[in-house]
Parts: structure tokens; sequence; C-alpha cells
């Protein structure tokens, strides 16, 4: 038995596209002017066309995007939140205040080098780190299941008051919430954190200039690929753990020994390719990445190669990518590297002008090719 | 890495270029198609055209396994995931490839039980663990991946699981390429030929390509260093007045291929007269269905399947991407209404597809890309 359809759907994507688009006349190559197309087309504000809510909303790439910019701040527009920064900065009085929040979903709850409880905090702290604040206090919301063993409530929350301790926060409030057997996967945890910015510095993609160096804090990808094999589903054992760490520390010494520090993020979900597209695309400027510089351990590019996923995507919890003036990133490298949390610094790409809103790859092989922001992730819930 | 790092060491990917470039002909164009979707990701991600003279051109060939499935076999299987009690196991690559009527994430979205595995043995495993639930494996690929659907199958017979079945799509790549050696419309110089697929059906099977159609193949390894050695094999059979099978992939690869894997196959699978591919229409005998011994693994037997067939959309030029016939970009929705975020053509999904391929990895002109990152 055959039925004959026809996908309506992609008809009417079409028919969308071409009423929208530009033919560019004149002297152009056909190639130019399909890029040119596809430059304008990437520009257009973010829509979301998606009936429901699919694994690919909450995996930090492109999906994530016009979900946030198509639907959350159409919803809550203000200047503040338009930013899209990891966190809000506020003026309180005399004084600036950044202000920060993020869930917890992770799976499993327990892995090599950590729990949810440890990034919980961590995750908090360190959204709050990278702009520049010093975090002060958090709140703790948790959503746990009915049957949840108490025992793995105590060792999340020792793990929290572990990690606030050497973030030097305190957890000032909280919420609990309790739902059926089967409507939550043993325990969510939300934070939201407060800081103070008592620098004088200035952080943000509008301070990223051409000639800026791009550099890392240490080996990427072991949080993503630790989670990975934690799960077990792969049958591949790895000497492997968690990056999770609070960065504050390692933040301050970078700002003492390189003023000119323009930057900063924490490369979670969507890993460092994510977080370098995000800033070539706020600044439009290009990211020049060489591959061979990258720092990847052996058995994150070992597993990395089996599944088939490029490391520069995987998620790290405890890593700082920074952007220097090009001038400053010897000795910003030198200070990272004199702190236990980046002594697997290195320079891993500067900053160039042309194309903009680009990131680029010189690969280890000598070729070159694009670095593009991913569609989802091939590993949902890794946070 | 061992084993992998010897094969990218860019100093000998130089000294290949520089032997390439002093076999080519001035002024003669050279084209080449890599069969397998794997060969077109390996070139856009470690940008191995910047190794080659600017004529010598590669074609992406219609090796890509999910880019060949047709919207109608989604829609089925959506059917099947759809049915009470059914788990729907795919590889990660399939979840975002558009039916007519949406993906297997939308359709997970809605409601089915529709799991992401790294092999069919873990669909099995899910079968094993879930013995009140009927799993269904979506079983798609060339030769490569058939052998363990098949070995998956006899694992399943020979524990007496019987909740678990195979949605068989799997097809042949000779058919494939004999398609696009009789189509009119495209000129190539020699292949390079699918080194995994080989590893299974051996390079025997190729020899009518070099005696019919008179076009030499080298079966060609995945790493950078495989394919420029490859392209150096193709163009000195050229150079030299040739026309051959070489194996250039012999650490993998042997002459005959594996004849335990073929034996599987065929134990457990056998040729259907015909089959839609995407984009380029029904192929005779380029597919494999269950055999009737093993109609109790069949889900296209154990389940009331619609057999849907959706019409490619007329804008989607998947057929001549797949063919080589149109690069990419040439495409008339490329980049516009059919991107990674939206995709219409499967070629813009799978990380093997050409279109996803170029859009990700080479969305620039090479010379603009060279030069942005010479600075």
């Amino acid at each position: 038995m055959t039925t004959e359809r026809t996908a309506g759907w992609a008809e009417r994507a079409v028919a969308e596209a071409e009423a929208t688009t530009e033919h560019e006349p004149g002297a152009l190559s056909q190639e130019q002017q399909v890029l040119k197309r596809i430059e304008r087309a990437r520009r257009r504000a973010p829509k979301i066309r998606e009936r429901r809510i699919t694994l690919a909303h909450g995996a930090g790439g492109k999906a994530t995007h016009s979900l946030v910019e198509g639907l959350f701040v159409e919803a809550f527009r203000n200047p503040t939140l338009e930013a899209l920064d990891d966190a809000a900065v506020l003026s309180v009085g005399a004084g600036r205040l950044a202000f920060t929040t993020d869930s917890y979903v992770v799976s499993p709850l327990f892995f090599p080098g950590g729990n949810i409880g440890d990034l919980a905090v961590n995750g908090t702290v360190n959204d709050l780190a990278v702009s520049g604040a010093r975090p002060l206090y958090l709140s703790a919301g948790f959503i746990l299941e009915e049957g949840f063993p108490v025992a793995d409530l105590q060792r999340v929350t020792a793990s929290m008051a572990a990690a606030a301790a050497r973030a030097g926060v305190q957890v000032v409030t909280g919420d609990t919430k309790v739902v059926q057997r089967g409507k939550a996967d043993g325990c969510y945890v939300n934070t939201a954190g407060v800081g103070v910015l008592e620098r004088p510095v200035s952080l943000g993609a509008a301070q990223v200039r051409p000639g800026d160096a791009v550099v890392v804090s240490g080996p990427i990808g072991d949080h993503g690929v630790t989670i990975m094999l934690a799960r077990g589903e792969l049958d591949i054992a790895a000497d492997l753990a968690s990056d999770t760490a609070a960065l504050p520390a390692l933040v301050d010494a970078l700002l003492d020994a390189a003023p000119g520090v323009r930057l900063l993020r924490d490369a979670t979900r969507g890993g460092v390719a994510t977080v370098l597209n995000e800033m070539a695309q706020a600044a439009q400027v290009s990211v020049v990445v060489d591959e061979a510089s990258v720092p990847v351990r052996p058995a994150v590019t070992g597993a990395c190669e089996l599944l088939g996923i490029d490391p520069l995507y995987v998620a790290c919890e405890g890593r700082l990518v920074s952007v220097v003036d090009g001038t400053q990133a010897a000795a910003a490298v030198a200070a990272l590297r004199a702190h236990p949390l980046g002594d697997g610094a290195a320079v891993i790409g500067r900053v160039a002008a042309d194309p903009p809103g680009m990131v680029l790859l010189k690969t280890a092989f000598g070729g070159t090719r694009v670095v593009d922001m991913l569609v989802g992730d091939p590993l949902p819930r890794i946070c | 890495m061992r084993f992998v790092d010897e094969y990218r060491d860019a100093d000998k990917g130089q000294a290949l270029a520089t032997q390439i470039a002093a076999l080519c002909e001035p002024g003669r164009q050279y084209k080449f198609m890599e069969v397998c979707g794997g060969h077109t990701h390996t070139i856009y991600k470690h940008g191995i055209e910047d190794y080659l003279p600017e004529n010598v051109a590669l074609v992406h060939g219609p090796g890509c396994p999910v880019c060949v499935i047709p919207m109608g076999r989604v829609d089925d299987a959506i059917a099947i995931a759809n049915e009470p009690g059914v788990i729907l196991t795919a590889f990660g690559d399939m979840m975002r490839v558009p039916g007519g009527n949406g993906s297997f994430l939308d359709a997970k979205a809605a409601g089915a039980d529709i799991r992401m595995v790294y092999s069919p043995l873990d669909a099995l495993k899910i079968a094993r663990t879930n013995p009140d639930r009927k799993v269904v494996f979506m079983a798609i690929g060339f030769e490569t991946t058939s052998p363990s659907t098949a070995m998956t199958v006899l694992r399943a017979a020979a524990e007496g699981i019987d909740n678990f079945s195979v949605f068989c799509n799997h097809v042949t790549i000779l058919p494939a390429i004999k398609a696009i050696l009789d189509s009119p419309d495209l000129r190539l110089d020699g292949f390079l030929g699918p080194g995994h697929v080989s590893t299974v059906i051996g390079c025997r099977p190729y020899e009518f390509i070099s005696r019919d159609y008179g076009k030499p193949l080298v079966c060609a390894g995945f790493e950078p260093l495989d394919l420029l050695q490859s392209v150096f094999m193709l163009l000195n059979q050229l150079a030299e007045g040739r026309c051959e099978v070489e194996n250039q992939y012999t650490r993998v690869v042997p002459w005959d291929g594996n004849l335990r894997a073929l034996e599987a196959i065929g134990q457990v699978m056998q040729l259907r007269p015909y089959f839609e591919w995407r984009g380029l229409g029904f192929i005779s005998h380029s597919a494999l269905r269950m055999r009737d011994e093993y109609a109790a693994y069949d889900a296209e037997r154990i389940f009331d399947v619609p057999g849907v067939r959706v019409a490619d959309p007329k804008a989607c030029q998947c057929g001549e991407v797949l063919k080589g016939v149109l690069k990419p970009w040439e495409c008339k929705v490329f980049g516009t209404a059919c991107t990674p975020e939206t995709p219409i053509g499967t070629c813009m999904v799978s990380s093997e597809g050409a279109c996803a391929a170029y859009y990700n990895f080479g969305r620039f002109t090479r010379q603009r890309l060279t030069e942005a990152a010479r600075v």
C-alpha cells in the first residue's frame, strides 16, 4: 500500500525564503552571490518555528538562541536583558551589582570529579566572575522527586556547602518543591547569584579589537566527556574527571596581570566554539583559532574521535575563555599558569577584522575551515 | 593519538601536495568523485582542498547514508513509533531528518518514544531490559552498517528475544555508482572509492567501473593523508595511461572483502526489487529487506506500515547534489530556505551531507578563507 503526499511545510519554507531574498545584481560570481544571501539570512532576527520544544532548544546552539531571542526576549524586553550576557549588571545607588541565575539538570547526578551540587554553585559563581564581579550571595532552589534518597540529597548539599566556601559565597535563601514520582529525574537544582563589581574594568564584546589574543585556561572538554562516559551507555572507560571549579580567584589573577582583558566567558554548554561564535557575532569580528594549540587531553580527543564529536563543542565547567589585548597575551598566560586552576593555559587564536561574525579554524593538518555554531547538541543534560 | 596522528602529519601533507601538483597537466581540469560521505566530512573538516591545485576538483557523491533516505521512509518510521508500546531506536544522525510532517525529534517531542543509539546492539539491549515493549531499530546505511544489523538480528534470534525488530533501510553502493556513471550530465575523471564499505565488499566489485566505463577508482581511507595519497594515485594512473581499481586503504580493506560479514548479510537480508532514494528516485536492486526466514524481526511485516511516498519539494535539488551535478551552493534553496537549523533536504542534516559540510565548514570561497587565516 502506498499513499502519495507532498511536504507542505517545505514548499511554504521555500516560498517564504524566496519572498524575503533579494537577488544581487551585477558583477559578483554566483558563489559570492549565494554567500551574500546566506549572510543576510543569518542576520535575520531569530524566529521560533517549531510547534513544540525539542531537546535542541536546550542545547545552547542555534535552536536555543532562537528560543531565547524569539520568545523570551520578545516577552520580557528591556535594555539590561537585551545585552544577553552571562549576568545582568545593575546600578544600585553608587555601586554596580551583577545578578544571574542558572538551573542544573545534569544526568547522572554524581560523576567523577563532582556532582550536581558542585555544578550548581560553581556554574552560577562563574557567571558572576566572568562579568568581572566578586560573587557574594547565592539562592538555592530544589525540585525533588518523590522517593529521592535523603542520603543523596545530603551528599549534594554537602558538596554545595564546600563549593560555596571555596568560592567565598554564602547560600542565603532557598526553596523546596517535591513532585510525584516520575515527574522529575531525582533532583533538579536552581541557583541565583549576586555579586558586586568592584574593579573599574569594562568587559564585553564591544571591547574586542582585531589583534586581540584568545586564551583558554586549560584543557577543554573534560566535563562533557566525563558526563557522557559516566552514563555508561557507551562502554568506554577513561581516566577523566569533570573540571568543575569556581573561577573567581583565577579571574582576579588574570585581571591583575593583564588590565587589557576585553572579555571573559566560561565555556559551558556548547563549548569554546559556541562562546567564540557568540563573541564574533556580537563584536562583528572574526576569530582565527589554531587547532594545534588548543589544549585537549588525549582521553578527550580519543572519546570525541570515536563519537564523531569536535572537542571545541564539548562543555567545560571550570575553564575560562578570555580575549586579551594582543600585547598582554604572554602576561595573561603566565598569570593563569601560576594558578593551579590555570596551569594548562594557552593562546589558542586571535581576533581579526574580516570576515565579520565568523570563527575560522586553521586545522592541525594545515587546512582552513569555518567553525559554526551547532544547531543541537549530541550530549543533552550536561549541566 | 596513535594510528590517527600519523595520518594527519602536515609536513607529509605538504610533500604529497607537491607531488600532486607535479602530476597535473597544466590547463587540464580534473574532477574526482569521493563516493562516501565520510570522505566529504574529512575533506571539509581538515581543509584538504587547501592542499589541492586549483585544477583538481573533488565532487561529492551519493554515499551519505542519511542523505539518501526519502521523506516517506521517515514518515513510515514515525508511524511505527506512534504504535502503542513501541520504542523506536535510531542513530543520532537520523533524529533531525525531516519527513513529510516533521522529524524524529519533533515526533519525540509530541510523545513518541524515540531513542538515540550508537549501535544496533544498544537497541537490542533496550529490548532485553524492556520485555513488555516492542523495540524497533531504524536500520540505515550501506554495506558498512548492514553487517552489524544482520549480526544483531542473529543475536536476537539466538537469545530468543522476540520484542526486537528492524525497520530495514539498508542500501547498496554499486547501483548508486552505476546510476551516476549512466547519468549523462556528469564528466568525471575517476573515483575515490568508499573505504568503509570496501572493508565489507572488498575492491573486486568495482572492477566494472574501470573495465566497462573506463574510469579509475582508488579505494581510499579516511584520514587526511589517505585522501591526498588516493588523489595522487588517481593522477598517477591518468599520467601513466592506466585505468584500474587500486587499494590505498590496504591497512583495513582486503581485496576480497570480509566474507563473514557478507555471509551474515546474505543470511538475514535479500535484495529488494527496487527502493526509492532521496532525490535519485527508484533504483532497482539497490536496497535490502529482511528475508522471509527472519520475518519475525521485520518491522515492515509486524506493523501496519503506511508505505508513504512524499514527493521531494519542487525547489529541493538533493538529487543533483547527490549525483555531483550541482555543487551544494548551486542548489536554489541552499542557505536561504534550507539551512542546518531548518533543513529541507537531507544533505543539509547529516554531518556527512555535502550541503551541511559546505555550510558548516567551507562557507567561503577558498581564497577568502585562506587569506583571512593568513593575517
